[in-house]
């Protein structure tokens, strides 16, 4: 393929395409070359998906740190490979996308490869690294033995301060309130108003890189569902499109539409959730009420569809678990209707209640600007103008067939955030009326090409998913004999992340809940 | 407000009784043709339940959540049962925002390094005496994660468990019994 809008020549003629779901080209880049791309991608608008490291020294002697980038002709992946095993460094991406910055941390921390930086420092502080594991040693080497245990010896973390008159602190986490994910918040606020906001997560990190290498092709699947449990359809399913794709094998016409089915459920059962949960965190209990009610509705009737409430292990490798029966059809299409008229009906309370929406209006506003600099993802970028979504711009199958609407706002705040839910949960009605109505006859599994004969089962792919917080990645590369060599999982939330320390700024302490229940980002999926 | 009171009484009650078990999927929720049960109507259930906790605790059960480093998958269902077909609170049990509140701590995930010391810390913070519910496939055993460097499995490593409740994710069903289950015991 033919990247033609990228300036630097040498990348456009040797990325060689890579096996993926959408339209993809892989260059190996030396160091030179790898510092220029970078610069270029960031004056084209690339968009910056993801930055993960190997250690390959046991096959040439050297560590590769690849980077994705989507571009309107398709996904590009970077490799350099860094032949100084002593002390391996690649030059920094983050000051062209400052995205990069925690995700370089987190590939120092799990392979000791570091960034290098010009004219600034680099934070050396660890991510994933709290002090579970010694420092000097990393996960992800091959000498590194994953089953060992370490004990925890607790190391200071150093937050930045912010000072001046009347300036004080409040430390919030890593266990919260309610019931949400564990993660660290320092605010440094003056009376109620946040003047910053230093998040600190990793406090998930279950080791589920290095696991992956563990298991084999046909049952990692269970593992990439359960990287972010409500991301389990968008994440099991890059997971089997990468193998998929390494392994060349085609997925039935119908289970690719019931997987799609089956991802739409959960945009639709997590939109549900964070809608009711807002109108209540705006002191609304009614929404909450109401919105988990039609989302325990969607669970039961995915109970009786697809077998399960969560579809965790619903996508498997060559298809689907369940076939769809016939009476399902009405089960579902009733579903649709219902939840078709009981939203519009909430949505018009939510609009006309004047309480509800002094609290949502202007508050988070995430600019437009900042979101496209600062390399915003999915619902969060569409929120804020920045119109992507790989259903529209990059449409795998059996999405080449619906023609999507995207769905955006320009307002950046969270009544936006509200507003792109309500859209987009319409038009997720709206395409699962469609994938019913088309659904083909015919099987819901297929076989695997056989991975493990020759080299046709080896090698690396990618495969990205909308899924409902925006483009979940997985990298893969296959080893011999069904194995699995290293597998790179990317959620959208360490993009989004960051945003929300921006988000906060000027606005009080007491709408912090409802600012981050409005970005509802993974702590699980970031963390790994 | 006329149109949110009438969506109110067009709702209805609907939660279900607890001694229901996996209730059946049922689609018509707010129409007129589902029987409904509300809890409050299964006084007997409720007395022996209410009981109990008077014996266990003197008063009403409050439980505090931790995640422990769970994939959030428990969290959702954790979330459920608070929807109006479980309606926990009906029951008098209630999560509370912190450990020094609570009688139970109900703990997801398999315990990941990073949140070990957080975990043993907000057990010590709860008072005497208290119940610790593991909850989810890696609660009780680590699940798929199991132990490895960055993971020391199930919460019985680190915390004396109660009472588990398997599944990945348990259905929100499960989660209540496996509650009821714990307090009963320690009523013994």
């Amino acid at each position: 393929m033919n990247f033609e809008s990228l300036n630097s020549a040498k990348l456009a003629s040797s990325g060689k395409t890579l096996p993926s779901n959408i339209a993809a080209a892989h260059a190996i880049l030396t160091r030179a070359e790898w510092q220029r791309a970078i610069g270029d991608l960031r004056a084209i608008d690339a968009v910056f998906l993801s930055l993960w490291g190997a250690d390959d020294c046991d096959r040439d002697g050297s560590f590769s740190i690849y980077a994705t980038f989507l571009l309107a002709e398709g996904a590009l992946v970077l490799q350099h490979k860094i032949t100084d095993v002593i002390a391996p460094s690649y030059p920094s991406l983050a000051r062209a996308f400052p995205a990069a910055a925690r995700m370089e941390r987190a590939v120092y921390d799990l392979l000791g490869i570091a960034s290098a930086t010009v004219g600034h420092e680099s934070d050396q502080r660890g991510w994933l690294r709290h002090a579970g594991w010694p420092e000097g040693l990393y996960p992800l080497r091959r000498s590194f033995d994953g089953a060992q245990q370490y004990l925890v010896q607790s190391e200071p973390y150093e937050f930045v301060q912010v000072e001046g008159n009347g300036v004080h602190e409040i430390a919030v986490g890593p266990v919260h309130a309610g019931t949400i994910e564990p993660g660290h918040f320092r605010f440094s606020v003056v009376g109620e108003k946040v003047l910053r906001l230093e998040e600190r997560l990793g406090y998930t990190h279950k080791g589920t890189a290095k696991l992956f290498e563990s298991l084999t092709q046909t049952e990692a699947h269970r593992l990439a569902a359960r990287l972010s449990g409500d991301s389990a359809v968008a994440f099991s399913w890059a997971y089997c499109a990468a193998l998929e794709a390494i392994t060349a094998t085609a997925v039935p016409l119908r289970a690719s539409s019931l997987r799609a089915l089956a991802l739409e459920h959960e945009r639709i059962a997590n939109h549900l959730g964070d809608l009711g949960a807002l109108g209540n965190d705006a002191g609304f209990a009614l929404g909450l009420t109401h919105f988990s009610r039609l989302k325990e509705d969607l669970l039961r009737v995915n109970a009786e569809a697809f077998g399960a409430r969560y579809l965790l292990d619903y996508v498997v490798p060559g298809g689907v678990a369940v076939d769809l029966s016939k009476s399902a059809h009405h089960l579902l299409e009733e579903q649709y209707r219902k939840l078709a008229h009981e939203v519009a009906g909430l949505r018009a309370i939510y609009d006309d209640h004047g309480g509800l929406q002094d609290r949502f209006r202007e508050a988070g506003r995430l600019t437009p600007e900042l979101a496209q600099d600062l390399g915003a993802m999915g619902l969060i970028a569409r929120a804020s103008g920045v119109a992507h979504d790989l259903r529209v711009d990059h449409p795998w199958t059996p999405y080449d067939g619906l023609a999507t609407q995207l769905v955006t706002q320009s307002g950046g705040d969270v009544a936006a955030r509200v507003q792109v839910r309500f859209d987009d949960l319409f038009e997720s009605l709206r395409l699962c009326q469609t994938l019913l109505d088309t659904l083909a006859d015919g099987p819901i599994q297929t076989e695997l090409a056989d991975a493990d004969s020759d080299q046709l089962g080896i090698g690396l792919g990618i495969a990205v998913i909308e899924g409902w917080r925006g483009p979940v990645m997985i990298a893969l590369e296959c080893g011999a004999h069904g194995s699995i060599r290293r597998c790179h999982a990317h959620d959208p939330s360490w993009q989004n992340w960051p945003l929300l320390e921006y988000a906060i700024l000027g606005n009080i302490v007491p709408d912090f809940p409802l600012i981050n229940k409005s970005f509802n980002l993974s702590y699980s999926g970031q963390d790994g | 407000m006329l149109t949110i009171l009438s969506r109110m009484i067009r709702t209805g009650i609907l939660t279900e009784p607890c001694t229901e078990q996996n209730s059946a999927p049922s689609l018509g929720s707010g129409s007129q043709s589902r029987t409904v049960a509300p809890l409050n109507e299964d006084a007997a259930t409720v007395d022996a339940l209410q009981r109990e906790l008077w014996k266990t605790l003197g008063r009403a059960l409050c439980i505090r959540h931790v995640d422990a480093g769970s994939c959030n998958g428990c969290e959702l269902e954790i979330n459920a049962i608070n929807n109006p077909y479980y309606n926990l609170e009906g029951m008098g049990i209630k999560f509370v925002a912190s450990p020094r509140h609570a009688d139970l701590l109900l703990v997801t995930g398999p315990v990941s390094v990073n949140m070990e010391e957080a975990l043993r810390r907000t057990y010590d913070a709860m008072p005497h005496p208290k119940l610790v519910v593991a909850l989810g496939d890696c609660g009780a055993c680590g699940g798929i994660f199991g132990k490895n460097y960055a993971s020391r499995g199930g919460i019985s490593s680190i915390l004396p468990v109660d009472q588990t409740i398997a599944g990945c994710p348990p259905s929100p069903t499960a989660i209540i019994t496996g509650i009821l289950q714990a307090i009963a015991s320690a009523a013994q």
